[in-house]
């Protein structure tokens, strides 16, 4: 397969988990090229956001590791994983809900030049910063809303501040747990175009329910089915699988 | 409740409410002089010492969402560092005598960064292993440390036990001994004030960004490869600190320790006055310090069962000034 002549960003190996008796994940292994998006599809329970704890830290795995370009990082914390450019939003929006929506992204975008041990100096004045935010904002679309308490933000503004500030970090993956979840349809739309211009600069681990909004933006999808992998190949491979059809796209479809 | 400030004013009210209140403490010395109330001197310092320990608490509380109950430890170290330098620079005995030799001194400038710099090396110490938990559990376990840290005080019979220690005498700032209330009241002043500029500074600054953001949604901070512990610990240590720092201060002012000073009640006392006076905002603890020092002072003199009268009166306090005390005013100076 034409994968595997390239060294993979990210490389998932054997990674497994129990709650008890269930397995939640079975030995899921998945590569992520640089720049490339990858979709993991699977039915409510199948075990994705475990998959991706798991990627990012939060969950201790059973067995299995993930590599980060080339590095064993299955040991290290989340904020160390994070640091190395693990960048991450989730199922259930993230945020400094009592900030304004510049003090989010500003949180993250201090994380790129120093560390907070910094005392004497209002981050807020810090003009290097201050640039870097303001463009992230314009970039998000959320300039007119930056001082706003990020609590009183609608649901489809918050899962973009979520997005901006994962952005804001300049992260070389990005992890992204359902994030047109509660999106309408126009929103849903936006959230894929600025998915799209994302593609070919940071790789993406997309986890997603909204099949054209998975269509349109994978280039390879993995099929997980109570805990395992039961396909993985390009966009078109899977749309063509029968057996994914009927075990997961003809149920999606009718839902 | 949110800490996204609206577009403010250069100048914000409840800015120059703070400035009057610091100029109306600059005063008090010779107003109370003029007035014949001099004799409130020491209470006031008293005031702006324990002001100073829950500023401090309000760093780790507040801004960090770390509720501590063992906060007695550090304010009692303190007071018994300063303490005991004093009794052995006045008998001309070591404090330490092995592994090596540490003499007593009455400067208060070794005092005070001495008193610092003991609590703060216990504060690392407790915040090291109870930062490991979270709500209850943290509140439990600050509190275990502080129960033993009380049990341990009261085992050295050369302190007084629970008798409590009589200092020898006021220290020296500098050389100059600090003989009369007013230069003690003086010193305790700026020490407050620079501690408020300093933490006003540092809860803004990309540090205190990260404190309160961790305090929001930790999970959010770890996603960004914040390290959140180190940065939770360093807020206990400092807190710690300048909480050892007040401790020395009580003990200047009422040259006495006692290991009252480290029970758990100080601690509860600590956290009233920040919750009274309105969390995480550093100046409304400072408030909160003077209504509920003033409040016992005033009750007790009434009734000797002050206590069941202000038990009710701060519960009232607290359900009308759910931002405390502070937090209502700066609205209302927004508002108005
Ligand atoms: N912390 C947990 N404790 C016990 N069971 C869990 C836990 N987290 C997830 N599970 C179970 O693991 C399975 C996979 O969950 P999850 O990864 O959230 O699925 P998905 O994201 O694909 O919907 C589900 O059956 C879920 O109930
Ligand atoms: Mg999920």
């Amino acid at each position: 397969m034409l994968h595997t002549l390239a060294e993979p960003l990210l490389a998932v190996r054997g990674l497994t988990r129990r709650f008890g008796s269930l397995v939640a994940v079975s030995e899921v292994s998945l590569d992520l090229l640089a720049g490339e998006c990858h979709a993991v599809i699977g039915p409510n329970g199948a075990g994705k956001s475990t998959l991706m704890g798991m990627i990012a830290g939060e969950i201790v795995p059973d067995a299995g590791t993930v590599l980060l370009g080339g590095e064993d990082i299955g040991r290290l914390s989340v904020a160390a994983r994070a640091r190395r450019g693990v960048g991450r939003t989730f199922q259930i929006t993230e945020l400094c809900s009592e900030f304004s929506v510049r003090q989010n992204v500003l949180l993250a975008v201090q994380t790129r030049f120093a560390s907070p041990f910094h005392f004497l100096r209002r981050a807020d004045r810090l003009s290097r910063l201050a640039a870097h935010v303001d463009a992230a904002l314009v970039a998000a679309g959320l300039i007119d809303r930056a001082e706003h308490p990020a609590a009183i933000l609608s649901h489809g503004e918050q899962r973009q501040l979520e997005l901006a500030v994962v952005l804001a970090c300049r992260p070389r993956v990005l992890l992204l747990d359902e994030p047109a979840a509660g999106l309408g349809l126009s929103e849903t739309e936006e959230l894929a175009n600025r998915l799209a211009a994302l593609k070919g600069r940071i790789a993406m681990l997309l986890v997603e329910h909204d099949m054209d909004t998975v269509f349109r933006l994978a280039d390879r999808i993995t099929v997980l089915a109570e805990g395992r992998v039961i396909a993985s190949g390009s966009a078109e491979d899977i749309r063509a699988d029968r057996a994914v059809r009927e075990a997961y796209l003809g149920e999606m479809v009718d839902a | 409740m949110a800490e996204a400030a609206a577009p403010a004013p250069r100048v914000r009210p409840d800015g120059i409410l703070a400035l009057g209140g610091v100029c109306l403490l600059a005063v008090a010395p010779p107003v109370l002089e003029a007035l014949q109330a001099d004799y409130l001197l020491p209470t006031l310092t008293r005031m702006l010492a324990y002001g100073l320990a829950a500023a401090a608490l309000d760093l780790v509380l507040g801004y960090g969402g770390l509720v501590s109950f063992g906060h007695s430890a550090f304010l009692g170290t303190g007071a018994y560092v300063a303490a005991a330098l004093l009794h052995h620079a006045n008998r001309g005995t070591p404090v330490v005598a092995w592994p090596f030799v540490v003499s007593g001194t009455s400067e208060a400038l070794i005092i005070l960064p001495a008193a610092a710099a003991v609590a703060g090396i216990l504060a690392i110490l407790i915040g090291a292993i109870s930062l490991r938990t979270r709500g209850v559990h943290f509140i439990m376990i600050t509190l275990a440390f502080a129960q033993m840290v009380y049990f341990l005080v009261l085992a050295v019979p050369e302190y007084g036990g629970t008798d409590g220690l009589m200092l020898p005498g006021p220290w020296r700032v500098g050389g100059f001994p600090v003989q009369s209330d007013a230069p003690r009241y003086w010193f305790a002043f700026v020490l407050v004030l620079l501690f408020m500029l300093v933490a006003q500074r540092a809860i803004q600054a990309r540090y205190g960004l990260a404190l309160r953001g961790a305090r929001q949604n930790e999970r959010r901070l770890l996603a960004l490869g914040y390290p959140v512990f180190a940065i939770r610990l360093l807020a206990f240590t400092l807190s710690g600190a300048c909480t050892g720092v007040a401790g020395a201060l009580l003990a200047d002012v009422a040259m006495f320790v006692s290991p009252d000073l480290l029970s758990w009640q100080r601690s509860g006392e600590l956290i009233i006055m920040v919750v009274l006076g309105g969390q995480g905002t550093l100046i409304g603890p400072l408030i909160g310090a003077f209504v509920l020092l003033a409040l016992e002072e005033e009750l007790s003199a009434v009734t000797e069962h002050w206590m069941l009268v202000l038990g009710p009166i701060l519960l009232l306090c607290v359900l009308l000034f759910r931002r405390g005390i502070w937090g209502m005013v700066s609205r209302a100076a927004y508002s108005g």
